[in-house]
């Protein structure tokens, strides 16, 4: 039977779940620290013992660490920044469109230099190696040592990044390179943000992720570990800690998986209600539906794939307030983390969605007695205002007309109603406290491919996408065998001659079994 | 003629981008030029159309290609400038002014930045009243005026001048061919105007227009107001509906994004589909199966919460979405104007009637 472990390290808590097959045998919540290692120590202490001999075929790790370092703006490393494209793009430098702040932390420095690729692959203009060479030993005696280097339409043809690295490589040998090509897809400054985000992020990754390893080693597991990235796969650590961006969405994207693994839902609507909002995202196949426009990261323009995520003011937390109109308001404004001293029930003044749930017997918490005044019909009107929210929201979600199955997890699920219009069937998975943890170990492994062709028939460009996802999906850790084709698009583009076609493909498969060594 | 605020040029971002019908690129990377410019000092003045003498001589510019070259190569204000100097090196004479030849969409600031680096103002007009596909779709090539000579800019140095065609689609010809050698981009400056063509056929006042679309947008979104109503009481627009993306095809052909995009009714049109056809931009809007609104009506779709709009390049399937038409600029509801950029100019078989027509007015909703 194969047994694996997930942890999620999250903001407040650091969970785990030792997973058997389909069944969760053990599961573990523990604050997490601020040094994460103690955390994840912990957490591990409390699965190890009902590991058994036979041990584990891995370890996934969650972790919203990386993110919270960008929008913290703490543990950032100065990053020296390369574009490739002179004479073209000139007036818009790297960290053009950075917040201040942020950019005054990772500008090391600056550098453009000629080369480049057009959309048919011709160069714009030559590499200019010499004028490489003379930027990385500026950044070398600047002290730098973490490098972002983007080319532009390096998705096409990354050959001059590869080139670029090289070339640094032989002036730094000890730096940490991102080359935007190896993250981003089409679009120049928002695959380059990610390169630089990346490469701020890269001291931070490789102690991170040796410190994961550590942990595992504390306890005893010897087991391959493995970091969940935004799409709900995992990748080998090694390849986590030289790309730390992946793993910035892995949060609400293991929610879901977990909460579709607990219910053997497939195709679903998940809502996690917390504290001060409700987070819905639609399941396709077991994998987030993918929101397609540019993300925002600490305030940085990205062009991440990340799960396609509606926000409504509606948590446990979030004050009730009777309208102008004689109708209820509920939130946006919340209580939040400080529930247990300003929600009625615990003698405060605020009046939350929590209190009128203990006042229906729907909740235990604090003291029933401080709600028992609440008029009965004004507290029934309160969860008809919620499920009235929940409707609108899991409507908007939705992308067919049928009726769909809704998964509810989170602390202030209970606002959930049993029935919604549109909605099949509410489900409240067992473990849903830990869904995000199990959401991390029944992680596969994947690989995207995402660019232009031409001169190729439409079948020619979906083959070749398809086979480039596949190669980097090996690379990340997959069994070849077990690649299954998930995504393919294709975008016709204005304006371009001969047919040009953007291919997405998107494969994924079982991790492979470690290498004997 | 009065100074710009950079607070207008924000706003006139997203003015343009509801201006662009669906088509025109996104005007992001021609306001981060200007936010730098700004920055740098450089400051730029809007100039009515009615103060130019009427031997005053106009740049009418715009930058070419595929939008999504643009998101590699980026936009360099410089290059937009030398296309202007480049056609007064053609020519021997100054420019007056400088204005766009659409103000729909990133070609909505392009003269901005061009007029930043030169000191010149710039026209509040331009001869589309909206984002079109074509170069002679636009108020200079229905009123019949010259359509050469035409300057177009690399940033590798390569300058081109189409010196005398005898049609504007030649020129559409001929200039779309350069502007793919060199890598499907290019900054361009058309072919010049005096001050009297400018005030007899440009359409007058469209970046102010633009300015106040963008500012009601933004107001309504800072006061939790419906931005989309904001939209129809500050234009006089028509709600057309509301609904959710059910289906999109999308194909090039030509160089052209051309599709369909199905709608499902919402609100007051639920059980009421709707069927959009695109070439770059929204063309046709069908109601039910019936013509609803067609070109040159500007048909834009909005997102139904922030009222933002959404590109034929952009829009996907589930988006909550709302169609609003609003009034087509007068030079095109002529017979001649209809030519052009009427629902035959685009393929469709449908004599234009005007969603603004009293008799097509109706209500709101179906």
């Amino acid at each position: 039977m194969r047994r694996r472990i997930g942890i999620d390290v999250g903001g407040t808590n650091t969970d785990a779940v030792l997973l058997e097959g389909e069944g969760v045998l053990q599961a573990v919540k523990t604050p997490t620290t601020a040094d994460v290692l103690t955390g994840v120590k912990q957490a591990l202490r409390g699965v190890a013992p009902a590991i058994g001999a036979a041990g584990v075929q891995g370890v996934m790790i969650g972790t919203t660490h990386f993110v919270n370092a960008v929008v913290q703006r703490r543990d950032l490393a100065r990053v020296g920044a390369l574009r490739i494209g002179l004479p073209a793009a000139a007036t818009l430098p790297p960290l053009c469109d950075w917040p201040e702040d942020l950019a005054a932390i990772v500008r090391g420095q600056v550098h453009m230099v000629e080369g480049g690729h057009d959309f048919d692959g011709r160069p714009i203009m030559p590499l200019d190696e010499r004028a490489i060479a003379a930027a990385a030993r500026e950044m070398r005696a600047a002290g730098i040592a973490c490098v972002a280097v983007a080319s532009i339409f390096s998705p096409l043809d990354p050959a001059m990044e590869i080139r670029a690295a090289e070339i640094i490589r032989q002036e730094m040998p000890e730096a940490a390179i991102t080359l935007s090509h190896e993250l981003g897809r089409i679009g120049l400054l928002e695959r380059e943000n990610v390169a630089l985000l990346n490469a701020a992020l890269a001291p931070l990754a490789a102690h991170t992720v040796r410190a994961f390893a550590q942990a595992l080693e504390e306890a005893g597991i010897d087991a391959p570990l493995y970091i969940t990235q935004n799409d709900g796969t995992v990748m080998r650590a090694d390849h986590a800690a030289r790309f730390p961006v992946l793993s910035f969405a892995s949060g609400p994207t293991n929610s879901m998986r977990g909460a579709a693994f607990l219910t053997g839902a497939k195709d679903a609507l998940v809502v996690d209600v917390g504290g001060t909002t409700s987070d819905i995202g639609a399941l396709k196949a077991g994998f987030p539906r993918e929101a397609n426009a540019v993300v925002q990261v600490g305030g940085v323009r990205t062009n991440f794939r990340m799960p396609d995520l509606l926000s409504i003011g509606l948590g446990g937390g979030s004050h009730v307030e009777p309208g102008a109109d004689g109708r209820i308001a509920i939130g946006p404004r919340s209580v939040g983390f400080r529930l247990p001293e300003l929600a009625r029930v615990f003698g405060g003044a605020q009046l939350t969605t929590s209190d009128v749930a203990v006042r229906l017997g729907m909740l235990a918490l604090g003291e029933a007695d401080r709600v028992a005044g609440l008029e009965e019909g004004f507290a029934r009107a309160v969860f008809a205002e919620a499920a009235r929210m929940l409707e609108d929201a899991t409507d908007r979600m939705k992308t067919e007309a049928g009726a769909v199955p809704l998964l509810a997890v989170g602390g202030g699920a209970f606002l959930v109603p049993d029935t919604l219009p549109g909605i099949s069937q509410v489900l409240r998975p067992e473990h849903a406290a830990v869904a995000n943890a199990v959401g991390a170990a029944i992680a596969q492994v994947s690989g995207e491919a995402d660019q232009v062709f031409q001169g190729m028939t439409r079948a020619e460009a979906l083959r070749e996408a398809e086979r480039i996802a596949r190669a980097r999906a090996t690379e990340a850790g997959a069994e070849p065998e077990s690649l299954v084709l998930v995504d393919v698009e294709d975008l016709p583009i204005a304006y371009l001659p001969g047919g040009a076609l953007r291919v997405r493909a998107r494969v994924v498969g079982e991790i492979a079994a470690p290498a004997e060594s | 003629m009065r100074e710009l605020q950079m607070h207008e040029i924000e706003a006139l971002a997203v003015g343009a981008w509801v201006l662009g019908t669906g088509g025109g690129g996104s005007p992001y990377l021609g306001l981060l030029n200007m936010r730098r410019l700004y920055a740098e000092g450089h400051r730029v003045s809007l100039m009515p159309p009615e103060d130019l003498d009427d031997d005053d001589l106009v740049a009418v510019v715009s930058n070419m290609g595929a939008p999504l070259v643009g998101q590699e190569r980026l936009t360099d204000s410089r290059n937009i400038a030398r296309a202007v100097t480049l056609m007064e090196e053609h020519l021997g004479r100054p420019f007056r002014a400088i204005m766009s030849v659409e103000i729909g969409g990133n070609n909505g600031i392009q003269p901005l930045m061009a007029a930043a680096h030169l000191g010149r103002p710039v026209v509040d007009a331009d001869a589309m009243g909206r984002a079109y596909p074509e170069a002679q779709m636009t108020s200079f090539a229905v009123a019949d005026l010259k359509p050469y000579p035409l300057s177009l800019v690399d940033p590798r140095g390569i300058e081109g001048i189409v010196a005398k065609v005898p049609s504007w689609k030649w020129m559409e010809r001929l200039s779309r061919r350069m502007c793919v050698e060199v890598g499907s981009i290019a900054a361009t400056c058309k072919a010049p105007r005096t001050g009297a063509e400018v005030k007899a056929w440009g359409i007058p006042h469209t970046t102010t227009q633009a300015i106040a679309l963008g500012e009601s947008i933004r107001r309504a979104q800072r006061e939790h107001r419906d931005p989309v109503q904001a939209i129809l009481d500050a234009e006089d627009g028509r709600l057309i509906f509301r609904g959710k993306v059910a289906d999109i095809s999308r194909r090039t052909t030509e160089g052209f994004l051309r599709g369909t995009a199905r709608l499902d009714g919402l609100d007051d049109w639920r059980g009421h589909g709707f069927d959009l056809a695109f070439q770059n931009e929204w063309a046709v809007g069908w109601l039910d199966g019936a013509p609803r609104v067609m070109t040159p009506d500007l048909i834009c779709v909005l997102d139904s919460v922030t009222g933002e709009a959404i590109g034929t390049e952009t829009l996907r399937y589930g988006q909550r979405v709302t169609v609003i038409a609003l009034r087509a600029p007068k030079v095109f509801l002529s017979p001649r104007g209809l030519d052009f950029v009427g629902p035959r100019a685009f393929g469709y078989d449908l004599d234009f009637v005007s969603v603004f027509d009293a008799a097509a007015a109706g209500g709101n909703a179906p």
